[in-house]
């Protein structure tokens, strides 16, 4: 069996797996042999969670270079450790950085690199990506033609779980040998972003959305948002205007997510908002303007006044539910 | 240090126009790039050029901002409205060979490209195409030409020689630092791209574009293409277009008909 490497990030949030991670281990482990390459600490903890997963073999680094510099680091780690236990595959997650160190791995390896992958399958020993591309108009199967595949993976793209029978991982700490430009772009400071609170926009099943429509105040938006238990997004121009955080813009140069509902508020419908939401499964719109291109793409469509419609939407809820 | 002249170079792309349906064709599923447009993501790289050469007295100042494009012939139209919008110069790397390069490949002839412009300080690209959108070549093009990677960034300064750019993370805002020469990519958070006007028009007429060969960048045809790239596109299927649903007009009750429906796709 050959090995797959998954890339895991312990320099934020040391001796927890984030939710991706345990799918990019339950992938690998369905292609080969899964090794985990750690950038910081390998705790106890950590360790356990992933021989829980079937992971034989760990190499971290704790080396200060990965937390100091940008991204490259992280990508020499991977590299370098890719090389050492001759992997035929390293996954990664699709973050901006997961996809940056595939972007460089691939470089440093000559091998392939696939982003954006909603699925990861085996074909007669090779590991094909589904991606969907164009703004959702197309999917497609991609593979790597080199000896070696880098492919960023999206959050939920198989569901976590554990081997038939947890293994107790060989540890081993590797040094790694950073190329000089690796160690140029110096992060001299991070500032944590407050949390909402509410689902992440990647992980929820149903996102409210709201747009210039909102005029300034969100709370019709949050409001029915909670009440399902859902995560909020926004156009770039409620974004742009201050009436929400960035990081919660949906669109070409926001989040690309595709929940089982996704309700849009005041929102035109513009091609990038929805190059980012129209592989929803669902898609419910509300916008006071009939001719507005959101109800092209919408499966229910209400014109009218979300000042009116959201408020009477969430009493009702309340209503059923008592 | 003070301010000296700075040697930019700008990404653009030439990219198939998203306000119509865009389209793959061909055995290798590549992208149709009739209607195409400059990729209005390096519309930001190339304003974050303009702002940092206008600061330090333009072109008159010695400034250089190299607009450069991969892409068939019809690419040039990317560096034409770059040099419109007053970029200095241009350069088009366009070669038959060339079709079907994946992000490896791109990235490998881009890097060689550069190096034909001598020393550079600034590598600046957009945050990604908006046909690929993988945001893999600012990353790739840093590791093959050895520069400071300072990428995704909404703000960007230079100082005499040191580069400061904000990365916005969803967990964290960052500070990045480097000393020049650099590549950064920036998002459309960094800044507001400006409208060619009537004098830039006439400007871009006099203005020098270079077209390079990839025997003129010292590569093999086999390097790049659907021979030197390392992955493969083995199927495509086009999702059937999404069609409007029911949509009514709200007469008091649209709320509860919102919940109704809700409530029938078992979604409360
Ligand atoms: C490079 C680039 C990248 C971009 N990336 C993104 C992106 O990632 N995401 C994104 O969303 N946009 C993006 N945009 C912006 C995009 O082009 C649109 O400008 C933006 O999506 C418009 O936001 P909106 O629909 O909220 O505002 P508008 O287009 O102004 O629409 C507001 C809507 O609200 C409705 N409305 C107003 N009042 C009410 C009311 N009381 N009740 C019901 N309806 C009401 C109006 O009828 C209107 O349709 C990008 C643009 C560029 C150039
Ligand atoms: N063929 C190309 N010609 C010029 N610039 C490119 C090309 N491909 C990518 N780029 C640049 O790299 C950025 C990221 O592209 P991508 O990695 O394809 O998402 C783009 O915004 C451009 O600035």
């Amino acid at each position: 069996m050959t090995a797959i490497v998954v890339y895991i990030d312990q320099l934020d949030a040391p001796g927890k797996l984030s939710t991706t991670v345990g799918q990019l281990l339950t992938l690998a482990r369905g292609a080969g042999e899964p090794v985990a390459v750690v950038a910081g600490p390998a705790s106890a903890a950590l360790l356990a969670e992933l021989g829980a997963y079937g992971v034989a073999r760990v190499l971290h680094s704790e080396q200060a270079e990965l937390g100091e510099y940008l991204v490259a680091p992280k990508a020499d780690l991977v590299a370098q450790a890719a090389a050492a236990v001759s992997a035929s595959a390293v996954l990664v997650d699709n973050s901006p950085a997961g996809k940056e160190i595939a972007a460089r791995a691939g470089v440093a390896l000559n091998a392939g690199v696939i982003t954006d992958a909603v699925a990861v399958t085996y074909d007669g020993g090779t590991l094909v990506a589904h991606k969907s591309v164009l703004a959702g108009s197309y999917t497609v199967q991609a593979r790597a033609t080199s000896a070696v595949a880098v492919i960023s993976v999206k959050a939920h793209s198989v569901e976590a779980s554990l081997a038939a029978e947890a293994v107790i991982p060989a540890v081993e700490a590797v040094e790694v040998a950073f190329a000089p430009a690796s160690l140029a772009a110096r992060v001299t400071k991070r500032t944590p972003r407050a949390a909402s609170g509410r689902p992440e926009l990647e992980d929820a099943r149903i996102i409210v959305a709201g747009g210039r429509g909102l005029d300034g105040d969100f709370t019709p938006v949050e409001e029915l948002a909670d009440v399902l238990g859902a995560a909020v997004g926004a156009s770039r121009a409620a974004t742009d205007a201050g009436w929400i955080s960035h990081a919660s813009q949906v669109g070409q140069t926001g989040k690309k997510v595709s929940p089982q509902l996704y309700i849009s508020v005041g929102i035109s419908g513009a091609i990038q908002q929805k190059a980012g939401m129209q592989t929803s499964k669902l898609i419910v719109a509300v916008n006071k303007d009939a001719e507005s291109p959101i109800f092209e793409i919408a499966d229910f469509g209400i014109v009218g006044d979300l000042f009116k419609i959201l408020p009477q939407a969430v009493e009702e809820i309340k209503k059923r539910r008592a | 240090m003070e301010n000296s002249a700075l040697n930019i170079v700008v990404l653009v792309k030439y990219v198939p126009d998203a306000q119509f349906d865009r389209h793959l064709t061909g055995d290798a599923h590549t992208i149709d790039r009739s209607e195409s447009i400059l990729s209005e993501l390096d519309e930001y790289a190339l304003e974050a050029a303009l702002a940092l050469t206008d600061a330090r007295g333009g072109a008159k100042a010695g400034n250089v901002v190299t607009a450069l494009t991969l892409g068939p012939a019809s690419a040039a139209a990317a560096v034409k409205k770059s040099l419109q919008i007053g970029a200095t110069q241009g350069l088009h790397v366009t070669d038959d060979a060339l079709a079907g390069s994946d992000a490896s490949a791109t990235s490998l002839a881009l890097a060689a490209a550069i190096k034909t412009l001598g020393p550079v300080d600034l590598v600046i690209t957009g945050m990604a195409s908006t046909d690929g959108e993988t945001s893999l070549i600012p990353a790739q093009l840093a590791a093959r030409l050895g520069l400071a990677q300072l990428t995704f960034a909404s703000e960007l300064e230079v100082e005499g020689g040191t580069v400061t750019a904000r990365r916005d993370g969803d967990d964290y805002s960052e500070e990045i630092e480097a000393s020049l020469p650099a590549l950064v990519s920036v998002t459309d958070q960094a800044n507001e791209p400006r409208y060619p006007n009537f004098k830039g028009i006439i400007a871009a007429k006099k203005k020098k574009v270079t077209t390079v060969s990839l025997a003129d960048l010292g590569l093999a045809a086999s390097a790049v293409g659907a021979e030197g790239s390392l992955t493969t596109v083995s199927a495509a299927a086009e999702r059937p277009a999404r069609t409007a649903g029911t949509i009514i007009t709200d007469s008091g009750d649209a709320g509860i008909q919102l919940v109704d429906f809700l409530a029938a796709q078992k979604l409360i």
